[in-house]
């Protein structure tokens, strides 16, 4: 009994809060935008009965889908999503490895404080960590103005309102996701593997390639994963640092929503968003799943 | 006068304490305890042996309440147990871990079960002083239990089970986390808090040794079964098969045939052998595929053929292993078949009589070793 | 002793430069006099004036406390009842159904949590406000505490609990004498953890507030859109300063009963 009550306040809870409101999502993605509020077609009324049931999923279709993909703003928009999560998961990825590879190889007292100094930005508002580069980057910003005084450029760089910045946004707020997987792989490696294989004939490059990079593996793997999926629904970074052209997904869907007021195909790019996403999730569970179980 | 020897179990007027009336537990597909009965009684020192997964914790688990039999039923004192959720059995467990709560200080830990009972506070103070006494950790008391020694740890947890006097004392694997040496000697201290306070302990644990030292009888158990239940000695010296015997100490185990002749027993074993001759209690007929259990420290070893043996063997000694105390020859008869044979080091530093190759007789005596059907 | 390599000397003066140097020019341009953020006029404390005299900016601040300390104690509560269900109920009807509850949220886009509750708590018809950036707000954080609490649940030795039964507890008293002091520090964690996520977000509570409540992410969202601005600055370094002074003090106080315990372990052993 206590036990019914324990499993059923968290679970009733997630129903209510986080299962139902993706019905809903669903239910007004298949329905059609009306001049009223709420702004959709049809609205289910339970006075009519059974009859009202009936013609409420009738007048239910798919338009909004078909609209999605007749317009190119949306699968350019998706497709963008994708491309600019992979290619900032890759450079987060160079950047990221030396640091945590670092981390693994520093001397037992400084590791804590190393882990710290990587945790803290974690804790500092995202919204903050993504203003600070607007001031950097902007064209007046502390960076050309840097690179001015050094003489490297006599024109400002156009950075911020571009692809670049995005990509440098990406990296720096996600950073941690992608340090710490990789800095609990490597810890936990046995050094003196790296000194059999050295005397076993390989040089110092050879033994990282044969053998820390692929115990490493499943960190690259877990925080390329942290880093990817929240990537693609991103929308202050691209908001913020991105320009006209920086085409995002979560940026749409937003507009759509607040801007265009149109519900139901906010409603379908939600859906297919989320279609987009099962993958990678459902990738990244094995993968944690396997490591669970590779560790006993 | 006559030695009261406590001894229960052989009187037939004894009421058992515990009793395990065809139990089985079942886990999934899996039996843990297939169809056990045993009865335990009062004031017994009570050992269940075994390997891991014999299901000797299964037992003890379902004695505190933790699992509840799948089939036939547990009395305590004659009632059935499986009503009673653990909090509210005379029942108290020292756990392998010795689950000692962090949180707490050694005094709260031993009064912890006294509180749960609402007993008034100058009481508990009286009790928990009389623990601290009893495990000698007076002096510790105001500790938290990760500011004390792993030994220390086995007496708190072993006062805060006792604190609150209960029928049944289970103890799981209680002195598996200390070492060796530490180990022996707490081995006695349970034995005489045992006695003082005249509770019944249950103990569980791998180690024959530790149960062939503390308890009063020893149950034997392998894949969900009691094999054999009897006083340590009765294990030792007559166990019921080639399981028990192999199980507790070290046992030279031959198969062959066996053959009755009045009152003894010609055992036949390999045809360039001659005949083991023995005296057995059990009467075989002519049976095939019996086997003889002999311990290592009953076969003498010498140069010459002994005149007077029952049994003697010729063989080479293959192998010495000087153990300090004794030493074990493994010898190679004739057949190619290896005997082992123990002799005490009671003489310091003398000459080793002998040595690698050497040819030597085996022999025992008549009633050195026993027959075992299975 | 272990010295850093030459290599690994570089790799990590350059990552942390990269980590830090952004947050330092946001803190030293605070504290500059003059409005255009990239031309530095002189040391001020001018905008900081400013920052304690916007009403707007402070009714802000006082929403987001009072949601984030509000949702992230119900999310604590759930969250644990959570992890509770996760590592120790064993198997019920709809475990599935539950884990993946528990662990979508994690991955799911801010947008799609953000629209999908909007959607609900406009088909119920619930006025929006600060009680719907509350329910949102737990809704995803209790999934973070869970997170936490689990961890820390699946390396708690259950024999704990068995031996407060077996001294005479129930269930409850069990919980609430033994596993609770001692999960303590996990469950505390949550809490912090869904507190600062609660401050931080913008988009879900962008979607699910209404008129009447503003918090401080959406108000420095709605200014720092038109640019930069001092003032923001200046409210930056207060929470980055906030959030330092606590995780290092955390981290310290960490690590001193860390030392304490091991050399009081060490002390036990020597003298026995």
């Amino acid at each position: 009994m206590r036990r019914f009550a324990l499993i059923l306040v968290p679970y009733l809870w997630l129903l209510a809060l986080f299962l139902v409101p993706f019905v809903i999502v669903f239910k007004i993605s298949l329905s059609d935008l009306a001049m009223a509020i709420p702004p959709y077609t049809p609205t289910l009324d339970l006075a009519e009965g059974w009859a009202g049931l009936v013609s409420f999923f009738r007048e239910l279709d798919f338009e909004n889908y078909v609209w999605l993909t007749e317009d190119a703003l949306y699968w350019k928009a998706y497709l963008s999503s994708l491309q600019i999560a992979v290619i900032s998961t890759v450079l987060t990825l160079l950047v990221g490895y030396p640091i945590a590879y670092g981390m693994a190889r520093a001397p037992e007292e400084w590791r804590p404080m190393l882990l710290m100094l990587v945790i803290l930005p974690f804790w500092t508002s995202f919204l903050i960590r993504v203003y600070a580069w607007m001031g950097i980057l902007a064209k007046e910003g502390v960076l050309n103005q840097f690179l001015l005084w050094t003489g490297v450029i006599s024109e400002p760089l156009v950075i911020l309102n571009t692809n670049l910045a995005v990509y440098i946004g990406i990296v720096y707020t996600y950073l941690p996701f992608m340090i710490l997987p990789i800095y609990a792989s490597l810890e936990r490696m046995d050094e003196s593997l790296l000194e059999a294989a050295e005397d076993l004939g390989c040089s110092r490059l050879s033994a990282f390639w044969l053998v820390t990079a692929p115990l490493s593996k499943q960190g690259v793997i877990a925080g390329s994963f942290l880093v990817f999926i929240p990537t693609i629904g991103e929308f202050v970074i691209p908001s913020l640092l991105g320009g006209s052209k920086t085409l995002m997904i979560g940026k749409v869907l937003w507009d759509e929503f607040f801007a265009n007021r149109d519900w139901p195909v906010a409603s379908a790019v939600a859906v297919i968003l989320l279609l987009i996403l099962i993958v990678p999730i459902i990738l990244f569970q094995r993968n944690q799943q396997k490591q669970r179980e590779a560790e006993g | 006068m006559a030695l009261d020897v406590f001894a229960p179990w052989d009187d037939p007027k004894a009421k058992p304490l515990i009793q395990f009336k065809n139990v089985t537990k079942r886990f999934g597909d899996f039996t843990a305890i297939d169809d056990l009965t045993v009865d335990i009684f009062e004031q017994e020192f009570f050992a269940l042996l075994g390997p891991s997964g014999c299901g000797k914790t299964t037992m003890m688990r379902m004695l505190a309440g933790f699992e509840t039999p799948s089939e036939g039923s547990i009395l305590l004192a004659g009632q059935d147990m499986a009503p009673v959720p653990p909090n509210q059995r005379a029942v108290n467990m020292m756990f392998q871990s010795y689950a000692l709560f962090p949180h707490l200080s050694v005094w709260e830990n031993i009064a912890f079960g006294l509180r749960r009972d609402r007993m008034p506070k100058d009481e508990i103070a009286t009790r928990v002083e009389e623990m601290l006494r009893l495990t000698r950790l007076e002096k510790f008391a105001r500790r938290k239990p990760h500011q004390i020694s792993g030994g220390q740890r086995q007496r708190v947890a072993l006062a805060r089970s006792l604190a609150k006097a209960p029928k049944l004392l289970l103890l799981d694997e209680p002195l598996g986390a200390l070492d060796k040496k530490l180990r022996q000697e707490t081995q006695f201290e349970l034995m005489d808090i045992q006695e003082s306070t005249g509770t019944t302990f249950v103990i569980v644990t791998h180690d024959q040794e530790e149960a062939m030292t503390v308890a009063s009888r020893v149950a034997v158990m392998d894949e969900g079964k009691i094999v054999q239940v009897a006083t340590p000695d009765a294990i030792y010296e007559a166990p019921n098969s080639t399981y028990v015997a192999d199980f507790i100490g070290d046992v030279n185990l031959i198969t062959g045939s066996v053959e009755t002749e009045g009152e003894t027993l010609r055992f036949t074993w390999a045809e360039s052998q001659p005949a083991i001759v023995g005296a057995s209690t059990k009467t075989f007929g002519k049976a095939q595929n019996v086997h003889f259990a002999i311990r290592p420290e009953k076969i003498a070893i010498s140069a010459q053929k002994p005149e007077d043996a029952a049994n003697a063997v010729p063989g080479k000694v293959l192998d010495i292993a000087y153990l300090g105390n004794i030493s074990t020859y493994h010898v190679q008869l004739a057949g190619g078949q290896v005997i082992k044979a123990q002799t005490a080091n009671n003489r310091r530093i003398s000459r080793r009589s002998f040595t690698w190759e050497d040819d030597v007789w085996l022999s025992w005596t008549d009633t050195a070793g026993v027959f075992l059907e299975r | 002793m272990r010295r850093f390599s030459w290599f690994n000397a570089t790799s990590l003066t350059l990552g942390f430069a990269f980590l830090y140097v952004p947050m330092i020019i946001l803190i030293v341009y605070s504290f500059n006099k003059s409005k255009l953020v990239t031309v530095w006029a002189g040391f001020s404390t001018h905008w900081y004036g400013e920052l304690l005299s916007n009403q707007s900016m402070l009714d802000a601040a006082w929403v987001t406390v009072k949601v984030a300390v509000i949702s992230s104690s119900i999310a604590t509560v759930l969250g644990t009842m959570a992890a509770y269900v996760i590592v120790r109920a064993g198997r019920f009807h709809g475990r599935t159904l539950f884990s993946g509850m528990i662990y979508a949220p994690l991955v799911m886009p801010e947008v799609i949590t953000g629209l999908s509750l909007l959607l609900l708590f406009i088909g119920l018809n619930v006025d929006r406000g600060v009680m719907t950036i509350v329910l949102a707000h737990t809704t995803f954080s209790m999934c973070y505490v869970s997170v936490v609490v689990s961890s820390r649940l699946v390396s708690f030795d259950q024999s704990l609990e068995e031996a407060a039964l077996d001294l005479g507890c129930s269930p409850l008293q069990a919980f609430r004498l033994v596993t609770l002091p001692i999960i303590a520090p996990a469950v505390i964690s949550g809490w912090l953890l869904a507190f600062t996520l609660s401050l931080d977000d913008l988009v879900i509570a962008s979607f699910t507030s209404g008129p009447a409540a503003t918090t401080l992410p959406m108000k420095i969202w709605s200014s720092v859109r038109l640019g930069v601005s001092p003032e923001i600055n200046a409210l930056s370094t207060i929470m980055i300063a906030l959030v330092t002074v606590g995780v290092i003090s955390a981290s310290l106080v960490n690590k001193r009963q860390a030392v304490r315990q091991k050399r009081e372990e060490q002390a036990a052993e020597r003298q026995s």
